[in-house]
């Protein structure tokens, strides 16, 4: 007995159609496997161009942390463990004025700062001006011994912790270290209302509890 | 097809015997020749003929320009058009306000003071970019509750009223970009500020405002990201967007104020 024939049934895809080249048992018809290639072809053309384009946009959340910067600020006979001494360090090359920004720093006190277990202690105290609520620039009121941002009403103490307003953690600091008589500072971290050492985060974001998981750090220049 | 020219500027066909104005030919003698003026109407005519031929506008002019509108259709109808008209002025000062801009940190601020103290006509072409910015976002919103308080965003335009709010998202966009371009104290910490604001988002915020700041923090390119944005890629959308309104509305018509009773002969009646 011979087999029978591979295609005896009429297809329900071609069937009755009556266009051409349309035969038997076909299930994807010439005509739409040329739609669909070519549909999937300009989908690549697009694609080659767009998502080179969207990458090179998104480019700065593909960026690494850049390497630490050491800035003089003075020698160590500028500080004292009293009261902070601003100092203008740069944080951006290349934009002049914009890029810099007013720190504040004094003699770290082992009586009155609080020692975290577990972390090292700075040598000096590098408090950013950088508002922890929105980014402002706070002022260091020397008369109070606090800190105070111009924008929202922000009130820092002495270290730095929240004592008024919106903000919701300390003020970053900045890694410190002396070389040769003369103090530098380094890559910005902050600190959570324990004063605990994280790695840099943007204004805005909490780090006590669960938040500090859902504010990815970011890398700092 | 006729062409889309005023009755009065067409030619008039000749009577027998005359020329175009009216005057015979005396005695036999041949119709005065053409004037300058038949000249310029005819070719005027001819031009927009053949574009016409060409391109249909006639047909599609006529539906798009000469729709029905209903009853009770007042000065509130036309707030959406005059926020258009704000965006092409925006657009129009803005492109002049490109040509003496300098998007760099360290130029930004003396540019655009040069434009205001220098420029001849600057500090009114800047003024109009400035204010005219506040009129589209106060435009907008009043077009946004006109279409609201009427009722018009139901069946079956909900669409437009999606396109619509991104068209406000957008706008409101181009307010932000365009604030941090005269990069003086206020522009620069109020902008500061508003990313700041896109950074409090959980988990996506931080990658936000890295991408509006180009980095970390406000480096060199972040003024050339905000006006790239600015003068490119919201402005674009926004130009898009307005064309797929536009389509919508031509397509949809317009509602009637909703105060407007329906007329007995167009209600709905029910056969039991």
């Amino acid at each position: 007995m011979a087999d029978p024939p591979k295609f005896d049934k009429k297809s329900r895809y071609t069937e009755g159609r009556g266009f051409a080249g349309a035969y038997e048992g076909e299930t994807v018809t010439r005509r739409r496997l040329m739609e669909g290639g070519a549909q999937l072809a300009g989908g690549v053309a697009v694609a080659m161009i767009a998502l080179p384009g969207l990458g090179f946009a998104l480019g700065p959340l593909f960026e690494d942390t850049t390497p630490t910067r050491w800035q003089d600020v003075g020698p160590e006979d500028d500080f004292n463990d009293q009261t902070y001494v601003p100092k203008v360090i740069s944080i951006v090359p290349q934009v002049g004025d914009a890029g810099k920004t007013t720190i504040y720093v004094r003699t770290f006190n082992p009586k009155r700062d609080k020692v975290v277990e577990g972390e090292d202690t700075q040598p000096y105290v590098a408090i950013s001006t950088r508002c922890a609520h929105l980014g402002c620039p706070v002022r260091y009121i020397q008369a109070s011994g606090k800190f105070v941002c111009p924008c929202h009403g922000g009130v820092y103490g002495f270290q730095g912790q929240v004592e008024g307003g919106p903000p919701v953690r300390p003020l970053d600091r900045f890694y410190t270290r002396v070389e040769a008589g003369r103090v530098q500072v380094g890559d910005r971290f902050s600190l959570n209302s324990q004063l605990h050492r994280f790695a840099p985060r943007d204004p805005s974001n909490h780090l006590d509890g669960l938040w500090q998981y859902l504010y990815p750090s970011r890398p700092t220049t | 097809m006729k062409a889309p020219v005023p009755k009065a500027l067409r030619p008039s066909p000749k009577r027998p015997g005359q020329d175009r104005n009216g005057k015979n030919g005396r005695n036999g003698a041949p119709p005065a020749e053409p004037t300058a003026k038949d000249h310029v109407i005819e070719g005027t005519a001819t031009a927009v003929g053949w574009l016409d031929e060409r391109t249909g506008a006639t047909p599609f002019l006529r539906g798009f320009l000469y729709r029905k509108v209903p009853k009770g259709t007042n000065w509130y109808y036309t707030l959406g058009s005059a926020t258009m008209f704000a965006f092409l002025s925006q657009a129009i000062t803005g492109v002049f306000l490109a040509m003496y801009y300098e998007p760099d940190a360290t130029r930004s601020y003396e540019s655009a003071a040069h434009i205001t103290n220098d420029v001849f006509l600057g500090e009114f072409v800047r003024g109009m970019h400035k204010w005219g910015s506040s009129v589209m976002i106060i435009l907008i919103f009043l077009h946004m509750g006109r279409v609201f308080f009427f009722g018009a965003y139901k069946y079956p335009r909900e669409l437009n009223w999606i396109i619509g709010v991104l068209l406000l998202v957008l706008t409101l966009m181009m307010g932000l970009t365009g604030y941090l371009l005269p990069f003086d104290q206020r522009s620069f910490w109020a902008t500061v500020v508003a990313v700041n604001i896109n950074a409090s988002g959980p988990i996506i915020g931080p990658y936000l405002a890295d991408f509006l700041r180009a980095g970390s923090e406000f480096g060199p390119t972040t003024i050339s990201r905000f006006y790239s944005l600015h003068m490119l890629a919201v402005p674009g959308l926004i130009a898009a967007l307005i064309g797929a309104h536009l389509y919508l509305v031509a397509k949809l018509g317009t509602t009637a104020p909703p105060w407007l009773k329906a007329e007995k002969k167009d209600l709905m009646t029910e056969e039991v």
